[in-house]
Formats: C-alpha cells, structure tokens, sequence
C-alpha cells in the first residue's frame, strides 16, 4: 500500500467521516472539513509534475486478485497527472464554492459530501488506474455517484429523472465498455494497459479488434456526451451547480476523453483508420450538434451543458485526428502531432472556463431566483465582479484573444485545416468537410458565448420579474471562480508554463512514438487560421445582432423526431411491450403452462430423435407376447378410456382403480412379487382417498369441462409418441450388460438374505429407502397440518 | 413384449397428458396417477422382460429377472402414492375454502399475483 493508492482511496475512507463530522459539528459547515483533502491531494500530485516532465513514470502495485491478473496498479504519467490536478484542484474550488452556495440549515449536506466524495475517489481511480478492471470498476463509481449527485433534490421530478436518464445511458456505455475490456484481454491475456501497448502487434489485425474498438468506444462516447448519446447531460443540470460545475463540465465527461486518449496507443495502429474516423467523425457532429442546439436555449445552465457537449466533441475530433500521425510521417515535422497537444492543452481550458461559467451560472441563480435568460438581464451595475467573470469565461470560450480559449481554438484550426489535405484515407474528398463544419460550429460557439454573456448582463432589468432583488454575491462564493478565471488570463498570457511542465508528457503518453517540443505562441503571423478566426468574431457578431431574424430556424425540426423525444418514446414502449410480452403467455391458467411444457418436450425430444437419427428397432432380444399379457395391456385401454370418456367422477375414480389393479397383474406376470403386493395396497388406499375426496367434491364434471379438445389431444398423443419412440429406441440398443449380476451373488452372501428386492432397498441401496420414509413422513405432516391448520375463518356447517 | 409394454406406456402417458390439461382437479390427479403407472412399466421394461425366475435366491442357480429395477420402482411407487395423497388432502381443502375445483377459476387475479 503506498502513498500514492492510499491518495486514490483517502475521500473514500474520508466519506466514512463526514457524516459523523455533519452530526459533531453543527455549528460549523461540514464542507470545510472536506476542503481540506482535496487541496491537500493538489498539492500532493503536483509533486509529480517533475517526474512526469522527464518523461517517467511512477508506478505502484498492490495485489488485489493475482489468480484473474487483476492488480491494483496506480500509474502516473503525463496524462493521468493532468486529470489529477483537474480532479483535485477543481474539487477544492468546488467544495470552496459549495459552502457558501449550499445552505447547513436547508440541506443535507452529510450525503451531498458523501456523495461527492465518493465521486473525487471514483474518478482519481480512473485516471490513475493502469489496470483496466480496476478502471472499469471506478469508471461505474463515477458513474452511480454522479446518479446520486443528480438526484440530491430526490423530491423534484426532473432530478429523478435526469438521474435515471443518465444512470440508464452511462451504465450502458460502461457495461460495453467493459465487455471491451474482455476482448482486449481474451487478445492479449492480460489487463494492463501499459502491457496492452507493448503488445499492440497481437491486437492490430485480430478478429476481434474492431468489435472491440467499438464496444471501448461507446463506454467513451456514452460518458463524454457525444452524439447520439448527449442527452442525457443538459437533464444532469438538475443538479445542484456546484455538481455541475464539478462533473459535467470538468471531470466526469472528460473521463470519456481520458479512455480514448489512453486507448489511442492500443487502436489507432490499424491500417485501415476506422479509430481515426469513429473518434474524428464522431467528435465533429457532436461540436456542430451542441453549438448549433445551444443557441436556441434559453437557460443558463442548459446553454451552458450543451457547449460542454460541443467542447467535448472539439477534444474528441482533436484526438482522433491526432492518430492521424501515426500513419504520416513523411513530414519531418509531423504536423498531426500538433492536434494532440491542442487536445490536451483545450482539455484543460475548457475546465477552467467551463467551471467558472457554472459557478456563475450559480451566482445568478442565487442572487436572481432564475435562470432563464428571458427574465435576466442588466445585472452589469448590479453584479460587477459576476460580469467581469463572465466575461472573461465565455470570451475564452468563443476564442476570442487574449484568453486560453483563442490559443486552443488556433491549434483546433490548425488541426482541421490539414487534415483536408491529408490524403491517406481519402481525406481529399471528405476530408474538407472538417474544417467547414468546425468552422461553422465555432461561429455558434461564439453566438451562444454572446449571449450568455450580453443577455444576462446587459440590456433592460426586468425586477418585476425576478423572484429576490439581486445584488453581488457573498465573497466566498466568487473566490473559486475568481481563481478559474485568473487561470484563463493566466494560460491565455504565458502558455507556456504548461508547455513547459505537463503538456508535453502528457501528448506523449498518448502517442509515445513522438516526441513533442510544445511551444505555443500567441501571434503565428498571417495565416490561414487568423483569417478564419476574424471571419468567425465578424460573422458570428453579425449573426448574434441578427438573431431574432433567423431564429425560426430552429421551429423548422419536428420536436417529435429529437433525441430526447426518441428517448422519452423508447423507455415506456420498451415497458408497455415488455407487459404485452408477459401478458401474452403468462396467462395465470395452469393448463397453458403445462401446454408449453409438454410442447416444448415434444419439440426438443422430437427434433433430437429427427435430427440424430436415432430411432432404431430391434426385436432380437425381447421376449415374445404371451396371451395374458395382451389381454391385460387390452385391459389397461379399456381402463384408461373410460377415464378419459366418463362424465362422473366415480366412474374415473373406479376405473383407475381398474387400471392399477391391472398394472400389479402385469407385475405378477412379469415376477415382481414385492411390486405386485404394493401396487395392490397402495391402489386400495388411494382409491379409498379418492372417494374420501369425491364425498366432499360436486359429483359431477361440469359437462363442458369434459369436451373433447382438439389441441390437447394432439399434444398428448404427441407426448406419447415421443415416450414411446424413446422407449422402444432404447430398449433396442444395449450397451452393456446390467450390474445386477452383483446383487444376485452376493444377496445371500454376505448380505444375508434371499429376496434379492427387499435386500437391495434395505442394504445395498439404503439411502434410498430412508429417505423415501421421509417423504411418506412429509406427506403425512402437510395432509396433517393441511387439515387441522384453518388460518382463514373456518365456514359454518 | 417390450414394443407391447413400451406402446401401452405410451398410451398411458398420453391419456395422462391429456387429463392434466383438463380444468378439473380431480381430473387432473387422476391424470398424475395414470402418469406415474405408465412411468413404472416404463422402467419395468426398461430393464428387460426376459421372463427369469422370481428374484429369490435359488438353489438351482436358476436365472431370474432383474431385480434393480423393481427396487427402483418400489421406491418410486411409494413416493408417488404420498405425492398423490398430498394433492388429494390439497384439492379437498381447496374446494372447501375456494368453493371451486375449476382450475380456471383457481386462475390469480390482477391484484394478487
């Protein structure tokens, strides 16, 4: 156990603690407690960055279950170091912000901290986990966490149905995911990602490769928000913001990222580029989608949950474009390359902007009562230092100099724009289309950053329709975003003091054959992408003028046939059909089950004796037909369709007493005499039961009951057939002689008796017959307490 | 005589098929009564018919007929007679407290099932 696994599982440990903390100490808000470990784990994994630069790694093992070569290996390397830093550095501002926004008189704040910690735990095990198990068992902690953490107001509707809708969404990308995991293993035979990349030879070209890709995709893509599945995050903004802020726009949706930038090494080498496609291709519909859908909205939070599913589909289609390397080094300066760190570097922009965003989203909801931009706005004068953090967070976020958010979006362009001449896939043709639509989607990124900004702050205040009067937030709360945003001017300033310390580590643990020399510059001189850049600020101002022109755009798509109408369709009539499935057969009527069993044993008996061949007659070995036996089988017919033919009870009840009769005849004839005696006793005892019962029954069948029914006479024959055909086939083929030979030697010695029946029931074969008074003993109790035990009210006469 | 016994198994079964997917009760375990003689003359010829002689010791030496499968089917005999005699006590309490030994009617209703 090191310090390094005891970092990974200290908020579980500290979760235990907290609710004893919330009941101790009511005077003080629990979240200081809590604030301590994550800021203490910053500044633990900030340690690292001086090993990671030079390019090491740090590994620790602990033996979890060594016979299913699963260890728990904790890893850290560049990228793991990055998410690292995010997951504790932005939980500390978190949990900062969450005192002052989340009130300890209202609020149970012992589940919220619970919960969220679970969550910093889960999610530092992701990251920092090598072996893909114990990834995949953190990856669904996050993943029920973050279900519980939606629904914290469990009493509200919509959270427990944003809950449920992510539940459903993300635990089925984690269950593919995991049957991913699987295949990867039955190729290599083991689950460490770090032996997966050695072995990559093994895995490139296998059968089961491109199954594989896919399922370790849609775990990725389910939990990043991508296309088709993002609709489970703008329902997730039921949240309470802190939440928001902390997994759906930092951490939680950036573990899909994770998984793929740490999967590229295993699946970007096949030659064929279908990784590079999927990721690239996919990465780019969802930043249209997003952006395009972001406009129409008109709350803050919704806004501001579909910009984190466009800016994720920019760091997807970055990575998947990055793998393009791989397959072009003809350059010698390997411009693909160039993506990856762009990945990276916006990866870690957007969490700063993004979480400030919904800290201020937060604010607002706070000071105001609402979020909904058609209420808000000139809260400029009001909220000063709220304006200036909005300001600033979505200029970055619309790329606009000199915040972090243009320099990742220049090398996004720069990216797109090669591609298009890449050719090795037949980019040429489609290929263009990349930087078009990455363009386009950067114009309605900056449409939205617009708006959130200038519609809340700017134009008429409207008090009349604001729920409290709003003036500036308490200083606790605008610390955290205040440091966020002093980040985005910070990176936006002097990039390179990433450049200089986790970047490069971190491009080259995804693609560990380059090696990187990161040096991002503010002016690259006139180019193609500051053309694109002005074109984006001139026509996305334009447009954002222009809006209630063009806004019915957005009527023109039928509601029905959205995503989340698709969704909400799908989850009853996957109910409503499972019923009518059940209902169609569980009809409650014992005969039809007992149909479907006897037809069921037909059929696979039937196609068994059909299919095999295996019905043979051989009349060799049996006996001849004596006269008696013919007149007694003759009996047993008569007896038994006078069973099925009668009307009355007693006529059946005497005729089975008939046919048992008969049967002991047939094992006198066949010398059986102990069966013989029995089936003569046991007969008149159960045809005295019988009639016992018949007393207290109505005397006759209801005469319909009786009808002859086709579809069960055909059954029934059916069942006979078969019976007989396996008893004549089998009776035919003797394989080996009996073992009764034994019994016959060695009855009278040294068993000590001559009837060779009695002797094996009591000696040979014991157990049997003890067990048989068991059951005799059974009946007789349950008859016993069948009759003697009245719970329900006992009827008069 | 095994073919013989075999069909007449047969027949058995199957008219003890057809009396379980009655509505009766009564029919019903008359059904299980005819199903379980079919099943012991199934074992019985499954062990052979050769007529030998009473499975006593002999002097002569004499050969007889197998005595496992009667052992089984003694066993089996039993059993199915206090099985037989539970569904019986079982469909007589049901009639009293159901007033009913229509199995239709026996059927679970939406609210309790």
């Amino acid at each position: 156990m090191s310090a390094l696994h005891f970092a990974i599982i200290s908020p579980f440990i500290f979760a235990i603690f907290v609710p004893f903390l919330y009941k101790l100490f009511r005077k003080i808000h629990t979240g200081w407690f809590v604030l301590l470990l994550p800021s203490i784990l910053f500044i633990y994994f900030l340690q690292f960055i001086s090993v990671t630069r030079d390019g090491d790694t740090f590994i620790r093992t602990v033996s979890w279950i060594p016979s299913l070569h699963i260890d728990f290996i904790a890893k850290v390397d560049g990228l793991s170091l990055i998410f690292a830093l995010l997951i504790t550095g932005i939980g500390a501002l978190v949990v900062l912000y969450s005192i002052y926004y989340l009130s300890k008189n209202k609020e149970k704040l012992n589940t919220f901290y619970v919960y969220l910690l679970l969550f910093m735990g889960a999610m530092l095990g992701v990251v920092l986990s090598d072996n893909l198990i114990v990834l995949y068992m953190f990856w669904e902690f996050t993943s029920f966490s973050s279900f519980f953490l939606i629904g914290y107001w469990h009493e509200r509707e919509k959270s427990r149905y944003g809950a449920q809708k992510s539940m459903l969404i993300t635990v089925f990308g984690g269950l593919s995911l995991l049957g991913g995991i699987i295949l990867l293993y039955i190729m290599t035979g083991t689950f460490s990602i770090q032996e997966m990349v050695a072995n990559v030879g093994v895995i490139t070209g296998h059968a089961l490769f491109i199954p594989a890709m896919i399922f370790v995709l849609l775990g990725a893509f389910t939990k990043s928000a991508q296309f088709p599945f993002h609709i489970w995050l703008p329902d997730a903004m039921e949240a309470p913001t802190p939440v928001s802020a902390y997994l759906h726009s930092a951490t939680m949706v950036k573990a899909g990222i994770y998984l793929v930038a740490r999967m590229t090494p295993i699946f970007a080498y096949d030659q064929s580029g279908t990784w590079i496609w999927l990721v690239a291709g996919f990465g780019i519909i969802t930043l249209f989608w997003g952006s395009f859908n972001a406009v129409k909205q008109t709350d803050l939070k919704a806004i501001l949950a579909f910009s984190t599913i466009s800016q994720l589909g920019l760091i997807m289609s970055l990575l998947g474009v990055g793998a393009a390397a791989l397959h072009f080094n003809e350059l010698s300066e390997n411009i693909y390359t160039m993506a990856i760190v762009a990945a990276v570097f916006h990866l870690i922009n957007h969490s700063t902007f993004k979480g400030s965003l919904f800290m201020m989203a937060g604010i607002v909801d706070h000071e105001t009562g609402t979020r909904d931009i058609r209420k808000l706005g000139g809260l400029m004068t009001l909220m000063p230092i709220t304006f200036t953090i909005a300001l600033i967070g979505t200029f970055s976020m619309a790329g606009i100099p000199p915040f972090n958010g243009f320099l990742s979006k220049e090398m996004f362009f720069t990216a797109m724009k090669h591609i298009a001449s890449f050719d090795l896939f037949n980019f040429s043709s489609l290929g263009i289309l990349f930087p078009i639509i990455a363009w386009i989607a950067s114009v309605f990124t900056f449409i939205y950053s617009m708006m959130l900004v200038w519609k809340t702050f700017t134009g008429p205040y409207k008090p009349e329709k604001l729920a409290k009067k709003p003036h500036e937030a308490p200083i606790g709360m605008l610390i955290s975003p205040i440091i966020l945003v002093s980040l985005v001017i910070i990176i936006g300033l002097f990039p390179n003091i990433l450049s200089a310390t986790v970047l490069p580590a971190a491009a080259n643990a995804i693609m560990p054959e380059f090696i990187f020399d990161v040096h991002i510059k503010m002016w690259h001189g006139v180019n193609l992408e500051l053309f694109m850049t002005i074109g984006v600020i001139a026509i996305g101002t334009l447009l954002y003028l222009s809006l209630s022109k063009w806004s019915r755009v957005y009527s023109l798509f039928p509601e029905k046939l959205t995503l989340n109408k698709l969704y909400d369709a799908f989850i009853p009539s996957l109910e409503s059909s499972s019923n009518v499935f059940i209902r169609s057969h569980m009809t409650g009527y014992i005969r039809a089950y007992l149909a479907y069993i006897f037809i069921f044993f037909i059929g696979i008996l039937g196609i068994t004796i059909w299919g095999k061949d295996a019905f043979v007659l051989n009349t060799e070995n049996t006996a001849s037909i004596g006269v008696y036996e013919a007149i007694l089988a003759l009996l047993i017919v008569i007896g038994t369709v006078t069973i099925l033919a009668s009307k009355s009870r007693l006529t059946s009840i005497l005729a089975l007493g008939a046919v048992g009769y008969t049967v002991s005849l047939y094992y006198i004839l066949f010398r059986a005499p102990d069966l013989a005696l029995t089936q003569l006793v046991i007969e008149t005892i159960s045809v005295a039961l019988f009639l016992v019962c018949f007393y207290f029954l109505p005397k006759k069948f209801h005469l319909e009951k009786t009808r002859f029914k086709l579809t069960n006479a055909i059954i029934s024959i059916g069942v006979g057939l078969v019976v007989t055909l396996i008893a004549i086939a089998s009776s035919s083929t003797k394989l080996f002689p009996s073992i009764s030979k034994y019994y016959e030697e060695h009855t009278y010695d040294p068993a000590g008796g001559e009837n060779m029946v009695n002797v094996i029931l009591v000696d040979f074969r014991g157990f049997d017959t003890l067990f048989e008074i068991c059951v005799l003993a059974v009946a007789g109790l349950g008859i016993y307490s069948l009759i003697k035990l009245r719970m329900t009210r006992r009827k008069e006469g | 005589m095994e073919i013989l016994v075999a069909i007449l198994a047969g027949f058995l079964i199957a008219s003890a098929t057809y009396l379980l997917l009655s509505k009766s009760i009564l029919r019903m375990i008359v059904g299980t009564g005819l199903l379980s003689h079919g099943a012991h003359l199934l074992i019985l010829t499954m062990g052979g018919l050769k007529k030998g002689a009473v499975p006593l010791v002999n002097k002569e030496g004499l050969p007889v007929s197998d005595p496992l499968p009667q052992a089984l089917i003694l066993t089996a005999i039993v059993i199915s007679f206090g099985v037989t005699a539970l569904f019986l006590v079982v469909a007589y309490r049901g009639y009293q407290e159901l007033g009913t030994d229509n199995m239709d009617e026996l059927k679970g209703t939406e609210g309790n099932e």
